[in-house]
């Protein structure tokens, strides 16, 4: 409680003195922590408020009538002990005429917690509103709209890689924060363990760069795989002028980045219009959200797969408003996209609607189905049935699609044919690599600890962190240099569910002075060295820190295992 | 109802008193009776006793500011240890004299330098050997601090020998109050309850002043008919009749029926009533979007109280693990085997089972299971292979922040951490759709 009026009051005190007014110096040590200073303060900085509005026109003088209210956000409801919650709201309450206060509270469960965290008499002085922030998935999606699918920022995440990060979201904690930090974490790898990430900036800039581009980073160029792929689809002497000349590459590699960029432009263009469609389809083949669909043309050519096999037939029982508002949705989305190339696009999307229109207003005939339906209302027999249902199966196929199907067909080819231009997935461009990070290994490792596998790896394999070459292990055998604690632990996996101490001593001690197995009249002497009982003896007690064995009530002298598995 | 008669104040005074506590005459005549004349001791401490809104601070502060006796009046919430308390009263006593705000305080460590400074202020305060009241709102709280301050208080006439009385206003009864080691008994003073009769007469007070009191009175009848069986609090009637009024007086201002049509009245304003006991009673809705609910005056259509809201969007492991916990609660650990392991063996009933089999685990709440048996469940129940990362433990922790699980024992204790689950069987089924 204290700690609650104490921050208030500090940073109230600290606004004041942030304000220029020749207010009275207060000393922070000496202000008492209760509601009459809050009270005090709150007067005088609503009276210096009053007093210049004299100076300012007559008519906002009287909105300043009543004065501002001080409003006091809670971070987090259900983590306030509920004892000083209760306290500060009836206090509050009862110097509300003084000092208006408005609280906000955010919940995280569910309202409800109200009626639980506080009882009948508290919750009674509050006049209590509810209000709904947007729910944590769509913050993610503005998050990947404005940080992704955007042209403004050359980096770009893999779609592996986006894969973790949204699992740990959707998975785990529901976090747009550790979302960020993520994706922070992925920038700082990407700039540090790839040398070529220095033109992973804006257009003009990487070309100045790359004209200054040494010997070796042209090197690092030709290595990078999808330029090596790139060259082998190139004329002989045009490889060897690639591999040889370093101006000939600059030139060509200003040229790529000017292809990844304008690919860029008008992927995510092209990405809108077809989530624009998608997005309504029921069932939602190809995802609900623009992300799930980005991921799909990430990972693949994406016509080639069945979801968008079955989208688009979906998109060809469409009906016609949903059909039209689509179009013009992916209207909008052309004109205001920055890609020079959907001029044409745009017109043809216009003509397709233009037709729609004139539809309206023309006259549908009637197909020939209506009479068939008549034929088969007579009565027959079970031969002639047979026979009309028949011919009527392949007059269906034969059947003249009506005007406004057959421009369903049309505009739905016309955006199939958009898709497979554009919506190429980034592995395919040569030097993606540049702007674009996949190692989702790295990011998993850093993002999903798992402290109990890095223990194993540890205490199995010392090597992996002590890097001493003396430890370098094949697998399976124990180096008799490691420390004690890895062979105990070593010795340990190899035991059932309770372990004898003395064995796991003597197969200690076996294992260590295999060393100096030429004593062979010490280690006979049946007396294990005490300095050796020793070390056992604080190996096993680091193991039980460690959380691996428990000493048992069952049988003396012997310790519980607790971990199976390899972790 | 007797007058309140007393020979050392004016007549106009406690004629104005007594207008301004109807129903407790009774209690300010025993209090005028007990404070005598100003310059008289009084006891040396009172404890008012009483419900909720049984008007206990009201009446001390009209009877003292009325009778304008020298008084200091301090809340024992707000000012919640002992320091904070002493300083209080020390301010508002150097506060009232003619010396402008002293911002220096001398600071003081325990009550004797309380005592020598309450002398001091009292002596430049000029009161002239009248009466000082120290009255104590809440003093429940003073059981808390530490175990010298309420002792010390009773006996505050002695200490500092001068004319003060401290007046302690509870909920609590004395019983409760008392201290291990003893002390000196105040006068205990109880304020019943208000009849349904005395709130009728408080609450018709109140009338505006367009209409009769008449008018008025038969709406407070009608609402107390409706609320007074859940609700006797006269701070929670007050504010129903402030917000019901207007809808009570829509017919009379639409034109449709005169004051005097009390079924017509009755047949507009009940059905009100009764939602308004569902929502604004119990803290669904706020008051003000009542009243924009009033005005709207329509259907009423869905209007969406707190209680509506009861779902909680949880990550997908998050949800695993609030079910795995909520069957480690209730589940005990030996059908666990038998549960969740494809090949278990049969159970054998033993004599204890038997006797015990009828009481349901649900009435008894969750029980207390330590972190393995929790991870063990989890493992379990979920389809796919978990991998044991850090974020499935932190996880846990987050879920005791939401108050979804408990922790159960020590906070230092590393070796096993215990949960319990605290949500109800209906939550996890919602959860678990």
């Amino acid at each position: 409680m204290q700690k609650l009026m104490g921050q208030l009051m500090n940073c109230d005190v600290g606004v004041d003195s942030l304000e220029d007014e020749d207010y009275m110096q207060v000393s922070q040590k000496r202000i008492r922590c209760s509601m009459t200073s809050l009270i005090n303060w709150y007067e005088s900085v609503t009276k210096k408020t009053d007093s210049e509005t004299p100076s300012k026109t007559r008519a906002s003088s009287c909105t300043h009538c009543q004065p501002p209210p001080v409003v006091v956000i809670f971070k987090d409801m259900e983590s306030f002990t509920t004892k000083v919650l209760q306290d500060f709201i009836v206090i509050s309450s009862q110097h509300i005429r003084e000092l208006p206060l408005v609280l906000i509270f955010g919940i995280a469960t569910s309202p409800v917690i109200i009626h639980s965290l506080l009882p009948h008499s508290v919750s009674s002085l509050l006049c209590i509103e509810l209000f709904q922030s947007l729910s944590c998935k769509e913050h993610l999606s503005t998050v990947i709209n404005k940080l992704l699918l955007t042209t403004q920022f050359p980096f770009k995440l893999g779609e592996k890689v986006l894969q973790v990060l949204i699992n740990i979201f959707l998975y785990h904690d529901f976090s747009v924060q550790n979302f960020i930090k993520g994706y922070q974490l992925c920038i700082v790898e990407h700039f540090y363990s790839q040398p070529l990430s220095v033109l992973c900036c804006r257009l003009a800039d990487a070309k100045q760069r790359i004209n200054s581009l040494s010997h070796d980073q042209c090197e690092n160029i030709r290595r990078l795989p999808s330029f090596r792929s790139y060259v082998e689809g190139q004329v002989s002497e045009k490889q060897i002028a690639l591999l040889t000349t370093d101006n000939f590459l600059k030139e060509t590699t200003q040229k790529l980045l000017e292809d990844l960029h304008v690919y860029h432009e008008n992927y995510i263009s092209v990405l809108r219009c077809l989530h624009v469609f998608t997005s309504s389809l029921p069932k939602h083949p190809l995802g609900k959200q623009i992300r799930e669909l980005h991921c799909a043309c990430l990972e693949e050519q994406v016509w080639e797969t069945e979801e968008y096999e079955s989208s688009l037939q979906l998109a060809r029982m469409l009906n016609k408003s949903d059909l039209v508002t689509m179009l013009q949705q992916c209207v909008e989305i052309f004109v205001s996209s920055s890609g020079k190339e959907f001029d044409k696009t745009v017109e043809k999307l216009k003509e397709f609607l233009t037709q729609f229109q004139k539809l309206e207003e023309a006259f549908q005939e009637q197909d020939v189905s209506v009479s068939s339906q008549k034929e088969l209302q007579k009565k027959t027999d079970l031969y002639h049935l047979q026979k009309t249902l028949l011919e009527l199966k392949e007059s269906r196929r034969a059947k003249k699609l009506t005007k406004f199907e057959m421009l369903r067909f049309e505009v739905v080819d016309y955006i199939d044919s958009l898709v497979r231009n554009y919506l190429v997935p980034a592995d395919h461009k040569t030097l993606h690599e540049i702007m674009y990070f996949n190692t989702a290994s790295v990011l998993r490792e850093h993002l999903n600890a798992a402290p109990r596998i890095a223990l194993h790896t540890a205490l199995n394999n010392p090597y992996c962190y002590l890097k001493n070459q003396a430890l370098k292990i094949d697998g399976g055998s124990i180096s008799n240099k490691a420390p004690d604690i890895c062979i105990v632990y070593r010795l340990h996996l190899e035991c059932g569910r309770l372990i004898n101490l003395v064995d796991w001593l003597e197969a200690f001690s076996t294992v260590v002075m295999a060393a100096e197995g030429q004593n062979a009249d010490a280690a006979s002497s049946d007396q294990v060295d005490d300095i050796i009982q020793a070390r056992f003896i604080r190996a096993v007690s680091e193991l039980e820190l460690l959380g691996f064995i428990k000493p048992s009530k069952q049988k003396t002298d012997h310790v519980a295992r607790l971990t199976w598995g390899g972790c | 109802m007797p007058n309140l008669e007393h020979p050392a104040y004016p007549a106009a005074k406690l004629l104005q008193l007594e207008s301004l506590v109807p129903c407790r005459e009774a209690q300010v005549s025993m209090l005028l009776s007990l404070f005598g004349e100003r310059h008289q001791f009084s006891f040396p401490s009172i404890f008012i006793y009483g419900h909720t809104s049984s008007g206990k601070t009201y009446v001390m502060q009209t009877l003292l500011n009325t009778l304008q006796l020298p008084h200091v009046f301090v809340n024992c919430v707000e000012h919640f240890t002992s320091r904070l308390l002493l300083e209080e009263i020390l301010i508002q006593l150097q506060s009232c004299s003619s010396e402008t705000g002293q911002t220096s305080h001398v600071p003081f460590g325990t009550f004797n330098d309380f005592v020598r400074l309450f002398k001091e202020a009292i002596a430049s305060r000029e009161l002239q050997d009248q009466t000082l009241y120290v009255v104590l709102d809440r003093a429940e709280q003073l059981r808390e601090m530490e175990a010298n301050i309420l002792p010390a208080f009773l006996r505050l006439q002695e200490l500092t020998d001068r004319n003060v009385t401290v007046v302690l206003l509870s909920e609590i009864v004395w019983e409760l109050f008392r201290p291990n080691t003893g002390c000196f008994e105040p006068f205990t003073m109880y304020f019943p309850d208000y009849s349904i009769g005395h709130l009728q007469k408080i609450l018709s007070q109140n009338h505006p002043p367009e209409y009769s009191a008449d008018f008025y009175c038969a709406y407070i009848n009608i609402l107390l008919g409706v609320f007074y069986m859940v609700c006797r609090d006269l701070k929670e009637l007050q504010h129903l009749a402030v917000l019901n009024f207007s809808k009570y007086c829509e017919p009379v201002v639409r034109g449709e029926a005169n004051e005097r049509d009390s079924r017509k009245l009755w047949k507009n304003i009940e059905p009100h009533l009764k939602k308004a006991m569902q929502t604004v009673y119990l803290r669904e809705i706020s008051s003000s979007q009542w009243e924009r609910l009033q005005c709207e005056d329509g259907e009423p259509g869905q209007l969406k109280g707190l209680s509506a809201h009861t779902h909680v969007e949880l990550p997908y492991y998050s949800k695993f693990l609030l079910i795995a916990a909520y069957l480690a609660s209730y589940n005990p650990a030996r059908t666990d085997k038998r549960f969740f392991l494809k090949h278990h063996g049969k159970i054998r009933k033993t004599n204890f089972m038997k006797k015990h089999e009828k009481t349901s685990n649900h009435l008894l709440g969750p029980k207390p299971f330590p972190l393995d048996r929790l991870l063990a469940i989890l493992y379990s129940i979920v389809d796919n292979r978990v991998a044991p990362t850090a974020n499935i433990f932190s996880q846990i922790t987050s879920l005791v922040t939401l108050q979804l699980l408990s922790m159960v024992g020590h906070n230092d204790q590393l070796d096993g951490p215990r949960y319990k689950c605290t949500v109800s069987l209906d939550f996890i089924r919602a959860v678990a759709r």
